[in-house]
């Protein structure tokens, strides 16, 4: 693709119109196809092998489409699977992942929006030394803090409950999510800010009828980061709640990795596809906000 | 921009109060909690945390133990080829998709999927396309090729490899993402010059691109770092640390010895080497980051 260096300036101008079936287009479109495929097939593999029954999956190919759809193993997999001694299915640890997503997506979000809202309007002294700390904080890996604060929660009476959980995940979203606001709320022009305080509004006021207002876009990166970052949360759950309050992706993984009872792979992948189902809907319907949203954690402060 | 704020403004009680959750995570969960850890390394904790002190007992055991070298060993295979890999695929997506294509955001949006399932999903998807009997090696099977071998997961040598494969999977969309965005922020006068000067298309990357991105290599480099340390959910849904202790990972280890053998003290000397690994890393690049030049933002 080497421009001959004649001329420069004039004739036509833009790029060199390319022919749309050139052996570059061939073989640039070709790659990029076959890594598609590469990266659907899972999910694909997931949906066939719920779809089909358990005869079926012994005789034939995990690619294979199913030849008998049936919806058996996903009926199933949200009511009837087990776990150990108790076959409850998948439904239990949905709800409780509903009742910890909810409350930690909201807490953690307005926790963090303040905490922004003050580094970047209301600096005080020290402040900044408090954001340093938590932006490392970020990066200590969870199983250094895992027990001291086991022995917080068991202080406070949380320990094993949802409300644990729930604030485990504000502790752990703050960071992230508190550079996310904080950045935005700085890129907001200052005179909004001032204007608002010579009309007599205070830190609140300002917040809650100037800031947040103007803020809706952040805030709906803030729900679509902190949503699938809760809803895929594994360790804490294990770890903060009892066996009766896990969330799905634990209540999931004991029953496909259970180790009693002939393993139905069906069930399994239905199972599966209806934990990732949230993550995935959000993801597929919210595009480019969620690039936005992974984007930030890559946004230095 | 830190410039001064309106400092006139000494009301700043509210603003104070409204800091009191992130100081609390900041100084007690953060700093404390992670002090606190170090200091309970150093004692004879078992069921319970106790204060008994045992100097370096516990690391001395840690590297004593099989199951924890083993550890160490997959972290470092795993985080390797992790690096690497998801660096060329990351990075050649990227370069691919940044080519002006028609149909970009689906290519994308299929690359970039599986970052949004869990772990937990992700391990146990390829557990399944994995599995011997039914999966990719009873297909190639069924073709004829009545020899081929493929059970990452329950080959002990190779089975690492088979959660490698998953967590490329998992993770490239993000470095991709993360890449292209450092693609499009290249001034495209830049691409027009190595044109005129008639560099191939591949050495302008590597010589002239590729330098230029240097910060979105930093930063993704950070966040996948701290990303492989952290892996523990995958291998847990995966392949259990099996077979045997094959797939065991430092994460998993800590988990083990906490809440499972009730032997908190190696846990917490675990834990400690963990905060090590990833403070030789984020610390240099910290000061090479906001140490030197104060102009940021």
């Amino acid at each position: 693709m080497i421009d001959t260096p004649s001329t420069p300036l004039t004739g036509p101008q833009g790029p060199k119109p390319r022919k749309s079936f050139s052996r570059r287009n061939i073989f640039l479109y070709g790659t990029l196809l076959t890594i598609a495929l590469f990266y659907a097939l899972p999910l694909y593999v997931m949906f066939v092998t719920s779809l089909k029954g358990m005869p079926e999956i012994r005789l034939g190919n995990v690619f294979s489409p199913p030849l008998e759809v049936t919806f058996e193993p996903w009926v199933k997999a949200w009511s009837e699977a087990c776990t150990g001694l108790t076959c409850n299915g998948l439904s239990t640890g949905f709800w409780n992942s509903v009742q910890i997503t909810i409350p930690s997506v909201i807490l953690s979000i307005i926790i963090a929006s303040v905490n922004g809202y003050a580094l970047s309007n209301w600096k005080f002294k020290g402040a900044d030394a408090f954001f340093t700390i938590l932006i490392f904080g970020a990066f200590i890996p969870y199983q250094v803090m895992l027990y001291p604060i086991v022995i917080m929660l068991r202080e406070i009476g949380l320990y094993g409950s949802l409300g644990g959980l729930v604030l485990v995940h504000t502790v752990f979203g703050m960071p992230i999510l508190t550079l996310l606001f904080r950045n935005y709320f700085t890129s907001l022009p200052e005179e909004l800010f001032k204007a608002a305080r010579v009309d007599g509004a205070g830190f609140w006021r300002i917040y809650t009828q100037v800031m947040v207002p103007m803020s809706l876009p952040i805030f709906t990166v803030a729900v679509i980061l902190q949503v699938t970052g809760i809803w895929n949360d594994f360790l804490f759950g294990v770890v903060y709640t009892s066996p009766d309050n896990y969330p799905m992706t634990v209540s999931l993984n004991n029953i496909v990795n259970s180790t009693q009872g002939v393993k139905e792979y069906n069930v399994n992948m239905a199972a599966t596809i209806l934990t990732g189902l949230v993550p995935l809907s959000i993801y597929f319907v919210s595009g480019r906000l969620f690039v936005r949203g992974i984007a930030a954690g890559a946004v230095k402060g | 921009m830190a410039s001064t704020r309106p400092n006139q403004l000494f009301r700043n009680k509210s603003a104070k109060i409204a800091a009191i959750p992130m100081i609390v995570t900041a100084l007690f969960v953060f700093v404390g909690g992670t002090i606190w850890t170090v200091v309970y390394s150093f004692t004879k904790s078992g069921l319970l945390p106790r204060l008994k002190w045992v100097g370096l007992d516990q690391y001395e055991r840690l590297w004593a133990t099989r199951k924890w070298l083993v550890s160490i060993e997959n972290l470092a295979i795993y985080g390797l080829c992790m690096l690497v890999l998801v660096f060329v695929i990351g990075f050649i997506l990227a370069a691919l998709i940044d080519q002006k294509i028609r149909f970009e955001d689906t290519i994308r949006t299929v690359i970039l999927y599986p970052y949004a399932l869990s772990f937990v999903v992700t391990g146990l998807v390829w557990q399944w396309i994995l599995n011997p009997d039914f999966g990719v090696q009873n297909v190639v099977r069924g073709w004829g090729w009545e020899s081929f071998t493929f059970d990452p997961l329950y080959n002990a040598d190779i089975a690492i490899y088979g959660v490698l494969i998953a967590g490329l999977w998992q993770g490239s969309g993000l470095v991709m993402v993360l890449m292209l965005a450092g693609l499009r922020g290249i001034d495209q006068d830049v691409w027009k010059a190595s044109r005129v000067d008639g560099i191939p298309a591949w050495k302008a990357y590597i010589f002239i691109i590729i330098p230029m991105m240097r910060p979105v290599f930093v930063t993704t480099l950070v966040i996948v770092v701290t990303g492989i340390v952290k892996i523990y959910d995958l291998i847990v849904a995966q392949t259990g640390g099996g077979p045997g202790i094959a797939t065991e990972v430092p994460a998993k280890y800590v988990y083990d010895m906490m809440f499972q053998a009730n032997n908190l003290g190696q846990g917490f000397a675990a834990s400690t080497m963990m905060l090590v690994t990833v403070a030789l890393i984020v610390i240099p690049w910290a000061i090479l980051e906001f140490g030197g030049s104060k102009r940021h933002d």
